[in-house]
């Protein structure tokens, strides 16, 4: 008889029935002979904001970098396990890691925008994809849905690194959203601002998530708090406890998970 | 809106990408099979005519009784003289520039200055040692009119990468050592100069390196291409190396073509050994070192 | 003290060159100098245009650039974004060995094994060409255009990368649109500091590419660089004060201005480009 696994797995307990997109079995991964990330399973549901939280060190990124396979590019990391997108495996025989990328965004902690125009950062992703059609409607749809449209639409041209740090981190949303992907990964996106743009680019997700599924990495409890639907608490690489953001915050299930959203350790 | 992404364009990216991974190694292992053919060639023609005899016998008319005597007897003192004068200057310049000099304008325009030396064209250096030191000083066609041409050749280079070895030392290093009492410049003596050693040594061995190989400065100051005697002094005539081998190269006899490429190996022979030891050195170093 | 023995040496050559250069444009006005054609300082009827050597120059620094600047680019796009840790270690050095061996070698390299095969390939080839001098310079200017450049690639931030990746490129599309965009200024710096280099380049060209000062287009055929002219002259009998001395000085004059515009200028982007990436 198998025992079953010690480690809680993640079950979309919403409400109103939102689908998996994503979804983690078994997973573990580790850089070299350090484990960073153990036997980790969980479900992301589409159209709503999953927040992976925990302390420092807890694998947080590691595993989100897995879901786009950005952590292919880390030399000697080991995986085991599966990570699925809409049913199918991520890392299978024969999927290419650019076109997991294509659907699948991400936006990084410090803003990296392109020392180019404001314009072609936002069609760089397009136009290397062979889009040529209005190419200005897409950079402006773009620009609108991460509220950055009004302060530089009469700037297009002018270079990205003159925006301010919360701007720029509006055009990095702005041009993983003219992919058009399924899923935008955030890795801390405001750890690097200051609260206003912080709260600004709160409000953007819950727009956001109406057309997008949206996992963020965050280290701001009170972040995560009020933005995302789910929320996952990781320790030294394990799953703690996974579910709704109200009940995990207010009644967690296990004692870590309370003690850490009570700022007792981390 | 279409979905930015073309569904079958992925294919041909992936292949694009590939095609330019394999032409850049291709041409950067090109660099490679140059070195290699070059060596190849030079050992090839060269190896026929390198025995005893050529190393001690001097040039002559007649092929086979042409050595380098004299060349390599040249060079050694046109190498020694140049490191008595380059290296103490070329150091002690780099550690005042360093440790003593200010941020200000000059420093800066020092700084520049000395970039743009580096890059001259070492046949200017020439022309500059052939008015300044063989005609002004009336030094003539000398070994010391040569070695200081030399000099002033390689010191921008030296100065150059004595400063970055020094440069490299760890702060905390020299704030311990003023924490202590110690003054600016025993800091520099028993702390600093110690640590940079290595680095300021591989500098120098590289820069020598380059100044052995060198012709064209020789040429303009009136190195002798046929020179049938050892330099006994400063002031004598002399002739080195690279001249030695530019001289047969330009001879229509294939022979002369021929003692070309042994003077060539023995030339490459004597740099080897010396990067050889500035690698060790580096090397060596690299170990050691607390950071 | 010894710091200013560099300033010493720059006045001392702008000095130098400038009195013998001021001397001789006292006989043999400016614009005969840089607009005539024809350069025959040795034989009657004497003429003093100096457009043939510099003509002949161009033609080896163009050529060598040709060589150089693909093969310098990709190798370090090779040595930066995609080689294994592995074999960097191996490239770089013999990199730094190609970028040291004396430039006699390479003349003789160049009349010993470049000409002869040309002559195979193309049996119009003369035995002193400028393609000759112009494929060895190449080679020896690699190793520094790589150098540089790998230098500036490296400068690039990684975050830039992982942006573009993230938006689904591909390790082409990123180098080529992202990274090397962004290192451009480096890039081109590197590629002036190596035809300045080229430009100065004296054994190779003088071994190789002949002693004929002519206006010509024609790399088969044999022609004179500034600096082989100036090698020329110094190995023949020339008395100081003569007209012929002077012209040693007049044509370093032009190649030291040549040159240090170059450096100066590539120098200076190449400190903006570390600022912006420090």
């Amino acid at each position: 008889m198998v025992t079953p696994s010690p480690q809680p797995t993640a079950r979309a307990a919403d409400a109103a029935g939102s689908p998996t997109i994503i979804q983690a079995h078994d997973l573990s991964i580790s850089y070299g002979t350090a484990p960073a990330i153990r036997n980790l399973s969980l479900e992301i549901s589409e159209n709503r904001i999953t927040s992976i939280i925990g302390p420092s060190g807890c694998g947080k990124s590691t595993l989100i970098r897995a879901f786009n396979r950005m952590n292919d590019f880390i030399p000697n990391v080991r995986m085991e396990g599966v990570i699925e997108y809409r049913g199918a495996n991520l890392y299978g025989p024969g999927v290419d890691p650019v076109d997991v990328r294509l659907r699948i965004g991400m936006v990084f902690q410090k803003p990296n925008p392109f020392p180019k125009s404001i314009f072609k950062n936002v069609s760089w992703g397009p136009s290397i994809n062979g889009h040529r059609s209005d190419v200005d409607g897409l950079v402006e749809e773009s620009l609108r849905r991460a509220a950055l449209w009004d302060e530089v639409k009469d700037r297009l041209r002018d270079s990205a690194l003159g925006l301010s740090g919360g701007q720029q981190q509006r055009l990095c949303i702005a041009r993983a959203l003219a992919m058009q992907p399924d899923v935008i990964l955030m890795d801390e996106p405001c750890s690097a601002l200051d609260p206003v743009s912080t709260s600004r680019i709160e409000d953007l997700l819950f727009e956001l998530k109406k057309q997008y599924t949206i996992v963020i990495v965050t280290h701001n409890m009170q972040q995560a708090a009020r933005v995302s639907d789910f929320t996952a608490f990781l320790d030294a690489g394990k799953l703690i406890e996974f579910g709704d953001t109200e009940t995990l915050f207010t009644r967690p299930k296990e004692k870590r998970t309370g003690d850490y959203v009570m700022g007792r350790f981390g | 809106m279409a979905h930015p992404a073309k569904a079958g364009a992925l294919g041909a990216r992936r292949r694009r990408a590939a095609l330019f991974v394999a032409t850049c190694r291709l041409f950067t292992w090109l660099a490679v099979v140059l070195l290699g053919v070059l060596i190849l060639h030079v050992t090839r023609e060269g190896i026929g005519w390198l025995d005893g005899g050529f190393l001690s016998s001097y040039p002559s008319r007649f092929a086979e009784k042409a050595g380098i005597k004299s060349a390599l007897f040249g060079t050694l003192w046109l190498t020694s003289l140049t490191a008595l004068f380059s290296i103490p200057v070329g150091v002690a310049a780099a550690i005042y520039l360093e440790e003593f000099g200010g941020r200000g304008k000059l420093s800066a325009f020092i700084d520049i200055n000395i970039a743009n030396l580096a890059g001259v064209p070492s046949i200017v250096y020439g022309i500059l040692g052939l008015a300044i030191f063989v005609r002004w000083f009336s030094l003539q066609r000398s070994v010391l009119a040569g070695a200081l041409t030399m000099s002033l050749l390689i010191l921008p280079v030296i100065i150059m990468s004595s400063r970055e070895a020094i440069r490299a030392v760890p702060h905390s290093i020299r704030q311990a050592a003023l924490a202590l009492g110690a003054t600016p410049w025993q800091t520099v003596r028993y702390h600093v100069l110690p640590a940079a050693l290595p680095g300021i040594l591989t500098g120098l061995i590289l820069a020598l390196s380059r100044a052995i190989g060198e012709t064209a400065p020789l040429i303009m100051i009136g190195a002798l291409t046929y020179v049938a005697f050892v330099p006994s002094g400063p002031m004598d005539a002399f002739t080195a190396l690279p001249i030695q081998i530019f001289n047969w190269a330009s001879r229509p006899q294939a022979e002369f073509h021929q003692l070309a490429a042994a003077g060539i190996v023995v030339l490459l022979a004597v740099l080897l050994i010396m990067n050889a030891a500035a690698i060790i050195i580096r090397h060596r170093s690299q170990r050691d070192r607390a950071w | 003290m010894c710091a200013l023995l560099s300033i010493a040496t720059t006045i001392g050559i702008i000095a130098v060159l400038a009195s013998e250069t001021y001397s001789f444009f006292k006989h043999i006005p400016l614009f005969e100098f840089l607009f005539g054609t024809r350069w025959t300082p040795l034989l009657e009827p004497k003429s003093f245009g100096v457009l043939p050597l510099i003509n002949g120059t161009f033609l080896v620094v163009v050529g060598a650039a040709l060589v150089a600047i693909p093969v310098g680019l990709t190798a370090a796009i090779y040595l930066s974004e995609y080689a294994p840790d592995r074999v960097r270690s191996i490239l770089k050095p013999t990199l730094e060995v190609l970028a040291g061996i004396p430039t006699v070698v390479y003349g003789y390299f160049a009349l010993t094994f470049v000409t002869p095969l040309l002559q195979l390939i193309i049996p119009s080839t003369q035995v002193f060409n400028a393609a000759s001098a112009s494929v060895v310079v190449g080679i020896m200017i690699l190793p520094m255009v790589a150098s540089l450049c790998d230098d500036a690639l490296r400068a690039v931030p990684h975050s830039l990368r992982q942006g573009a990746y993230a938006l689904g490129a591909t390790s082409f599309e990123t180098t080529t649109r992202v990274v090397v965009p962004a290192a451009l200024s480096g890039v081109m710096a590197s590629f002036v500091l190596a035809v300045s280099r080229a430009m100065g380049e004296t054994m190779a060209v003088t071994l190789a590419a002949g002693a004929s000062p002519k206006m010509t287009l024609n790399v088969l055929e044999s022609i004179q660089t500034m600096t082989a002219y100036i090698v020329q002259i110094s190995l023949g009998d020339t008395p100081a004060g003569t007209i012929e001395y002077q012209t040693i000085f007049t044509v370093g004059s032009l190649l030291f201005a040549i040159t240090l515009v170059m450096n100066v200028i590539a120098n200076r982007v190449l400190r903006r480009f570390r600022e912006v990436y420090e």
